[in-house]
């Protein structure tokens, strides 16, 4: 039988944005003069030239099916122009050059439930990753975690009550494809994989599992007589670094995969230079369908900063000023031994000076 | 509703709640869409995630998948409890690259939209967390015309695996006041010039491209890309005086205090002044400023306080960052300063980051160890190495202080400290032609 015809791909790679931009944008290219914020999720943008371009801003589900997306666009034709952008955290933004549309389509959205907001020192949306509904290694879902943290944060979401601009992430396994965030709601592991010895040699590459692992945990061995690996149980830091390569180390654990929360991480240049979010609290329940325990030590971190930070103080700013053993206070947050840094470079997170607070 | 769906209880309850539900949406699609098709994969699918709420366990597993001619950009994904849900057993992500700067019309994404539906499982998402439009469900067979459907009409794969990912850029010039470069075409050009490593993954682990208009970086691209692209300005910030007037007085209303010009004045020290990370910014006795440009570090916060009054400057360029990254496997690393200062006006600037690129991922190619990320090769081999191995002269702005430990072997002082002293006359005298 002869082979099929198969189609060779056009590798046309990144498409040009600019035909795609709203005219106004497109004429006004590199030209903006400034913005204002005429109320949560709008902005409106002034160019040199005089032109203005209004965007509103609202929260998706992110994971959209055609009929939600067809119903965002049949806003954006009927209320906007016809042009959207979409921001890093999955919050879809309509562009206008006729500012008597915004209201009518703010109405739109807000009626479609579609929430307007997101913009200045608010909470925006999470950024998030994929979960148990498609990631090959999740320790808990994404969409699940975000959808029942947004319905409690949703007024943080509308309003400008925040001393700066918050962005949460999560990430449902260790690698944290969600990246850093003011705060990060993470999996973590606590106990190391359970390995199905008669699976790995047949499914792993060894050598390049041995490699993987951080800490040097993982070494061949033969067990019931066949080629596997075994890991020592003391070195392992259950980071679950094994598992993509070699599924038969299973990492997640129904009983035993938590979630930690993490604070600080904020990548602008802003007054500090970038930073990595730090761990505040471990042991959360991994419980579906809402994880209101992880919900509530956001909640209350975020409390916490609304009361204690001046304006334009972002997380880790407010708290490299009023010190962590503060933090701790305030939030009544346990701190523990697993606080203390002991990764390589660890030092640098060690307090060698009297700058203490009492 | 069909009497055949999979109960599911865990997942009803996220229908509760005012924030946008997906789950709502996935009951759209599994109860009322036309194709019988897309009902029953999304029903396997709803089966199967309800399962992983109830035993706190996910089920997909990765495989290896293509369309004809690539060998990456697609996530492949086979369940492991496909006896119980077989509709979705078969449910691979399509990576599609975003047009530079995420600008769509409502046209192109109805468009996209009716493909999908043809052969997916009506299921998408703008982005992921690399930048992809990501068209989530395909089966091991629709995912190849889906591709050559979309692929007609200008769209391309990104990149999964060990290869080039694609790329992300801000908002940019397009809206955006505090830009200082065409953060699109530095993405598109960056991107196109490296399609072959962005379909056959054959680097040693994932490399990225991440471009911001301003040191605001909203693309994270510090802390998450291997190449990051930052727009700056070299000469002084533009103040216009009578904004920061009027920012003072209106200030002092915003708080309550209209025209209370002393209660504008401590907002002006509370929040610009007290603010500034090298004490550059003065607040006269006029209420006018004076900036200290040669101190500012362009940390962007006074011109994010005042947008009316401050203004990036005119001699606008780029810093680029090598080797930022997330914790897999040595530990967070930040991108390391490369080049201070660039400009990206002209042809020949364009082709010189290009060529930067291009020699950094090559050395990387070359000495990278399998699955090491290029800022991981960085901290193994030392940043000295990795400069000469491309070609750049070390600068003071790549550290943030020199080194402490006095264990080093200096023997070669005397020519490193001519060619610095060379270095700085040339500068001297192209500064002066």
């Amino acid at each position: 039988m002869a082979a099929p015809e198969m189609r060779d791909p056009i590798e046309s790679g990144c498409p040009d944005g600019f035909q795609y931009m709203h005219p106004v944008m497109r004429r006004n290219f590199g030209l903006w003069a400034y913005h204002e914020d005429p109320r949560p999720g709008v902005l409106v943008h002034v160019s040199k030239t005089g032109e203005k371009v209004w965007t509103v801003r609202a929260g998706t589900q992110r994971i959209l099916d055609v009929f939600t997306l067809r119903k965002l666009m049949d806003i954006g034709d009927t209320y906007g122009e016809g042009y959207v952008h979409f921001t890093i955290r999955s919050n879809i933004e309509f562009q206008m050059a006729d500012g008597a549309k915004v209201e009518p389509l703010v109405k739109a959205l807000e009626d479609a439930g579609f929430p307007v907001g997101g913009t200045r020192n608010s909470v925006t949306s999470l950024s998030h990753t994929q979960g148990w509904l498609h990631c090959d290694i999740p320790g808990t879902d994404a969409s699940g975690v975000v959808k029942a943290m947004m319905d409690e944060l949703l007024p943080e979401f509308k309003s400008w009550n925040m001393p700066n601009r918050v962005h949460i992430t999560t990430s449902c396994c260790q690698i944290n494809c969600g990246g850093q965030g003011d705060i990060a709601i993470n999996v973590q592991h606590v106990k190391p994989p359970k390995i199905n010895h008669a699976l790995v040699g047949n499914v792993c590459e060894r050598p390049t599992v041995v490699a993987r692992c951080p800490v040097a945990a993982i070494r061949p061995a033969m067990v019931d007589g066949k080629p596997s690996l075994e890991v020592d149980e003391k070195k392992c830091i259950c980071c679950g670094a094994c598992y993509p390569p070699c599924p038969p180390m299973q990492i997640n654990d129904h009983q035993y995969t938590q979630l930690a929360v993490w604070i600080g991480g904020n990548h602008s240049n802003a007054r500090g230079k970038p930073t990595f979010q730090r761990l505040v609290a471990a042991g959360i329940p991994n419980n579906p369908p809402r994880w209101p325990e992880a919900t509530a030590i956001v909640k209350k971190i975020l409390e916490c900063y609304k009361a204690g930070a001046k304006d334009w103080e972002r997380i880790n700013e407010w708290v490299e000023r009023i010190g962590w053993p503060r933090f701790f206070e305030v939030t009544g947050l346990p701190f523990t031994k697993y606080h203390i840094d002991n990764w390589r470079g660890a030092r640098a997170n060690l307090n060698s000076s009297t700058h203490i607070r009492f | 509703m069909a009497t055949n769906n999979y109960p599911t209880p865990m997942l009803d309850v996220l229908e509760e709640g005012p924030w946008p539900s997906f789950i709502s949406g996935f009951k759209k699609l599994r109860d009322e869409h036309p194709d019988e098709r897309i009902r029953n994969t999304i029903n396997g699918l709803m089966g199967q995630l309800e399962h992983s709420y109830e035993t706190k366990m996910g089920y997909w597993k990765g495989g290896t998948i293509s369309v004809f001619g690539y060998g990456g950009g697609i996530i492949p994904r086979f369940s492991e409890v496909g006896h119980m849900f077989p509709e979705s057993k078969e449910f691979h992500t399509l990576r599609v690259q975003p047009p530079a700067g995420n600008y769509y019309t409502t046209d192109m994404l109805r468009q996209l939209a009716d493909s999908w539906e043809k052969w997916g499982s009506g299921l998408q998402t703008f982005h992921g967390q690399t930048g992809n439009i990501m068209f989530i469900g395909a089966n091991s067979v629709n995912f190849q015309h889906f591709f050559d459907e979309i692929n007609e009409y200008g769209w391309d794969l990104g990149g999964a695996g060990p290869c080039v990912r694609t790329g992300m850029s801000c908002v940019g010039a397009a809206r955006c006041e505090m830009s200082n470069c065409n953060e699109h075409a530095i993405h598109r050009r960056l991107m196109n010039n490296f399609t072959d490593d962005v379909h056959r993954p054959a680097l040693p682990y994932k490399f990225k491209f991440k471009v911001s208009g301003c040191p605001n970086d909203c693309q994270n691209a510090i802390e998450r890309a291997d190449f990051a692209v930052i727009g700056t300005w070299r000469d002084d910030m533009k103040v216009n005086q009578e904004a920061v007037k009027e920012m003072i007085m209106k200030k002092a209303k915003e708080i309550g205090k209209e025209g209370d010009r002393s209660a504008g004045r401590q907002y002006m020290f509370d929040n610009v002044i007290s603010r500034c990370p090298t004490q550059a910014i003065k607040l006269n006795d006029d209420d006018t400023i004076t900036v200290d440009n040669s101190n500012c570090v362009r940390c962007m916060h006074c011109l994010n306080v005042m947008p009316k009054a401050l203004q990036v400057g005119d001699d606008k360029g780029v810093t680029v960052l090598i080797g930022g990254k997330r914790t897999l496997k040595i530990g967070d690393l930040m991108g390391i300063v490369t080049i201070p200062f660039m400009k990206l006006d002209t042809e020949e600037d364009y082709e010189r980051i290009v060529e930067l690129a291009a020699s950094i991922i090559d050395f990387w190619a070359e000495n990278g160890l399998e699955h090491e990320r290029c800022g991981e090769m960085i901290e193994r081999i030392g940043l000295v190495n990795f400069l000469e191995g491309i070609g750049i002269d070390p600068d003071p702005n790549m550290i943030k202080q020199p080194r402490n430990v006095s264990y080093v072997r200096t023997d070669g002082w005397d020519e490193a400290a001519e060619a610095w002293f060379n270095r700085k006359r040339e500068e001297k005298m192209a500064a002066a032609a």
